[in-house]
């Protein structure tokens, strides 16, 4: 048993993080599925897009050939269409409330007629919006995350300049560093990245990072109103002992590396163990049995029914041929400098906690699992220290905010994953919009 | 099993579905294709003059994904040599001896002209005629067709003229591209012919291409008026069938259906406002000859779920259950319900009753499903709301007599009761 990147030829590497959900191959393909939708009113899907993006009417749009038009119905409620048609759990979200599941026949494929009509626009780039004469006013975004690009916009838009501080080398946020790349490729981002700042007003200054380069301090002198779109960012500790053992990770920087340093330089071992059942642990779990893992174990300990990942995403990891292993949670990682052991406990379901969810209880048995790989993805924590150091009020570093974005301090705005504590791309870009909505009136723009 | 088998004017064929004079009926090789499928008969494409064709020719309507709701062709009669089509013709009756075999005319306009392609026909050996009054493009210009047909004066002149040769049955085809096909029919038959066939095909425009601007079908930079065709004709060509079919003098004759005929549904529909046989075209250029399988099984299946032993007990059942609108009973309403096990919260129901009809739902906000009921008493039982949603059964229309006794608009307004409901 050994941890070892490049385990793969070119070939299968680009077989195994090909696209999972392939676009229409053609617009025929698009009109069958577009014609089916039945252009509800008072849409169910719609009301179940954080977004509200109009989906009948972009739908509509599509049968009647009008491909501009829909593309702009779904940039105007969500400037990151594009990749939300990628990554958003639409099963839980619009198709999961399309009334077809209500008849039992399959509901219409919401997400991938809005990657038909937004890819067409990003390919021919068609510029849907224009920016209002320059108002003058200055806004700093920190962060060019879904948040931040989503306020951005829409300041640009109503003539704000907007310069976004950002601490990677690349725009995007988790979109480009923290989602599996068989749903979106590194190069997609940097598209969707340059097509969003595509309306001009917009300058984003790379490898700049809050409480580092920057100071919050600075931002407010400098600017009109500032908008912290700051993500969380350190995964959460397992807190047990072996956790600081060779062969360790946790699963944001796995699929940040991945992104980042291209496949086979990823090593990745014989035998991993992934902790946790969120989208994460499944983004990481999938992603190292594609990698060449022979055995990859998913561990969670509460019970399916508990699950934070949608049965979408856990089939994913199942027909990859990762392993499940429900009610266990890491005890201690044992090994001679490096994994060789996770010793788990065996969990039971006790009484319901904050969540609603009953809570695991220890049963005080345990069993090994043999390893030489432990992917942490039990979750992330939001940047505690930086927050509390700028004085905003917080809630365990999660910045708290009032009517939808403003903070605690006077022309300071906040939202997506640094307020919410880590939710989908979707949320993040309506917190940006609130967030712009909130700035404009703050600056009287 | 019932017996579908048609007996028109003594032309018999095994069930009451023809091909309609068209392209599918040009030449032997499809029409043998035809009856080898089970078609019950053809009207041989119409035979006249040597003309020439144009390409293109055909267009068509789509709507919502589906394609040929509306067909549309420019084809002239035949341009195939007389002398091959009746040779062919000699040829299929003598291979097809039981289906009704029927050639369609339009001779140039002259006593003799018609006297001379109707001597060869039945020489050739056709059971019957149709005469092509109602072709709207190519020959109206040069006075044939649906010019023939427009006039009523005229149309009695050419059937005088035929009845004066014709020695088998004449059906003569109506235009619709009249107010009524009513006065053209009654001087037809006056003139002696023995029976009508409606609707030919319907003067129109289908669309036009919005890059180059020319209307469709495309030829050379230009387009004309075509004839139409298909599913979205149907409801026309019923209309215009019932009022043959309630007319004294045209009533008296056999009538063959024609208009948007696809399925056995359709065809029954004809049937049941008056038709003895229909005829068939763009559903079979759509799906080929096979169509009359099921053509033929359902016809079976519903007469015989029906009791029916022969079409001749239904034929022309619906007539007189179509009315003047003075003579509707006034006292008759229903009310919408919402089976709310059966619905799927889509609003369609919601929003097109409050954008364009009576106000009449509710809608109790609901995240993601809103809930949709019926003001009982705000509803005027207009259908819409059924008509508009896409789940069977889930709307149904309740009867809630205003008063058990019938009452017209005419007797109404002689008892002077109020007009105004609102």
């Amino acid at each position: 048993m050994s941890i070892a990147a490049n385990r793969l030829t070119a070939a299968q590497y680009k077989q195994n993080f090909s696209d999972i959900h392939p676009p229409f191959e053609t617009p025929d393909a698009a009109l069958v599925e577009a014609n089916r939708c039945l252009f509800c009113y008072d849409a169910p899907c719609m009301k179940s897009c954080p977004t509200s993006i109009d989906v009948p009417k972009f739908i509509k749009q599509i049968t009647t050939g009008n491909i501009k038009g829909s593309a702009h119905t779904i940039f105007s409620s969500n400037i990151m269409g594009a990749g939300c048609s990628k990554v958003c759990p639409v099963e839980k979200l619009c198709e999961g409330a399309c009334v077809y599941n209500l008849m039992h026949e399959e509901a219409i494929p919401i997400a991938k007629l809005q990657r038909y009509s937004t890819e067409i626009a990003m390919q021919k780039q068609w510029q849907l919006f224009s920016r209002k004469a320059s108002t003058g006013k200055k806004v700093a975004v920190v962060g060019a995350g879904p948040a931040g690009l989503s306020c951005a916009h829409m300041l640009s838009r109503e003539g704000v300049n907007v310069t976004i501080y950002e601490k990677e080398s690349k725009g995007g946020g988790l979109m480009t560093y923290g989602i599996a790349a068989y749903k979106v490729t590194p190069q997609f981002c940097e598209d969707e990245v340059n097509y969003i700042t595509g309306i001009g007003g917009i300058e984003i200054k790379y490898e700049q990072e809050l409480g580092k380069n920057i100071s919050l301090e600075e931002l407010q002198k400098n600017y009109d109103a500032v908008y912290l779109g700051i993500g969380v960012g350190l995964a959460r500790q397992l807190e047990i002992p072996g956790e600081d053992l060779s062969g360790v990770e946790d699963a944001i920087s796995f699929i940040y590396n991945l992104r980042e340093k291209g496949y086979p330089a990823i090593p990745v071992g014989d035998k991993v163990a992934v902790i946790g059942m969120g989208m994460t642990a499944i983004d990481a779990a999938t992603q190292a049995k594609r990698l060449g893992a022979k055995e990859v174990t998913m561990l969670y300990r509460r019970t399916e029914n508990e699950k934070p990942c949608t049965q979408v995403e856990l089939d994913i990891a199942k027909l990859d041929g990762c392993e499940i292993i429900w009610l266990a949670a890491p005890k201690e990682i044992k090994g001679n400098g490096k994994a060789e052991q996770l010793v788990c406990s065996v969990m039971e379901l006790g009484e319901p906690d904050a969540s609603g969810r009953r809570s695991p209880v220890d049963t005080g048995k345990t069993f090994i699992l043999e390893v030489d790989m432990v992917i942490k993805a039990a979750g992330q924590m939001p940047f505690e220290a930086l927050v509390s150091n700028t004085k905003l009020e917080n809630k365990a570093g999660k910045i708290v905010v009032k009517d939808k974005a403003a903070t605690s301090i006077a022309g300071v705005f906040a939202g997506g994953d640094a307020v919410n504590g880590g939710k989908e791309v979707v949320d993040a870009v309506q917190a940006g919009k609130d967030g712009a909505a909130a700035i404009l009136k703050f600056i009287g723009g | 099993m019932a017996d579908i088998s048609c007996n028109f004017l003594g032309i018999k064929s095994p069930n009451p579905f023809w091909l309609a004079s068209a392209p599918p009926t040009d030449k032997k090789y499809n029409v043998i294709r035809a009856y080898e499928a089970g078609w019950g008969g053809v009207v041989w494409k119409t035979l006249g003059s040597q003309v020439k064709n144009v390409s293109s020719r055909y267009s068509a309507v789509n709507f919502n994904g589906t394609r040929v709701m509306g067909f549309n062709n420019i084809e002239l009669i035949s341009d195939r040599p007389l002398e091959i089509n009746l040779r062919e013709i000699t040829e299929t009756v003598k291979e097809f001896p039981d289906r009704a075999t029927i050639v369609s005319l339009m001779a140039d306009n002259d006593r003799e002209s018609w006297h001379e392609l109707i001597k060869k026909c039945e020489d050739a050996g056709a059971m019957g005629f149709e005469l092509n009054f109602g072709c709207p493009h190519g020959m109206t210009e040069r006075g044939m067709g649906a010019a023939v047909g427009q006039d009523p004066e005229i149309a009695a002149m050419v059937v005088e003229w035929v009845m004066e040769k014709a020695t088998i049955p004449v059906i003569t085809k109506l235009t619709p591209n009249v107010h009524s096909p009513v006065p053209t029919g009654i001087a037809c038959v006056k003139a002696g012919t023995n029976a009508l066939s409606l609707i030919n095909t319907i003067q129109s425009v289908t669309g036009i291409d919005l890059d180059t601007l020319v209307p469709n079908p495309y030829v050379a930079g230009k387009s004309v008026f075509g004839g139409y065709c298909g599913p979205a004709v149907k409801p026309i060509a019923l209309k215009m069938l019932t009022t043959i079919s309630q007319d004294p003098v045209t009533s008296k004759v056999p009538i063959s259906g024609i208009g948007g005929v696809s399925t056995w549904r359709d065809a029954i529909e004809f049937m049941l406002l008056g038709a003895t046989s229909v005829q068939v075209c763009t559903a079979a250029m759509k799906h080929g000859f096979r169509i009359v399988e099921d053509m033929n099984e359902g016809l079976n299946n519903w007469m015989d779920e029906k009791g029916y032993k022969t079409i001749y007990d239904f034929i022309g059942k619906s007539v007189e259950k179509i009315t003047h609108w003075e003579d509707l009973d006034i006292n008759y309403h229903h009310i919408a319900k919402i089976n709310q096990d059966k619905c799927i919260h889509c609003g369609l129901c919601y929003i097109a009753c409050e954008d364009t009809s009576h106000q009449s739902i509710n809608l109790d906000y609901g995240k993601p499903y809103n809930t949709y009921t019926i003001k009982k008493e705000e509803c005027v039982g207009c259908n819409l709301c059924q008509l508009m949603c896409p789940v069977t059964g889930c709307i149904t229309m309740e009867e809630h007599r205003v008063a058990p006794d019938y009452i017209n608009w005419k007797m109404w307004q002689e008892e002077g009761r109020p007009l105004n409901d609102h």
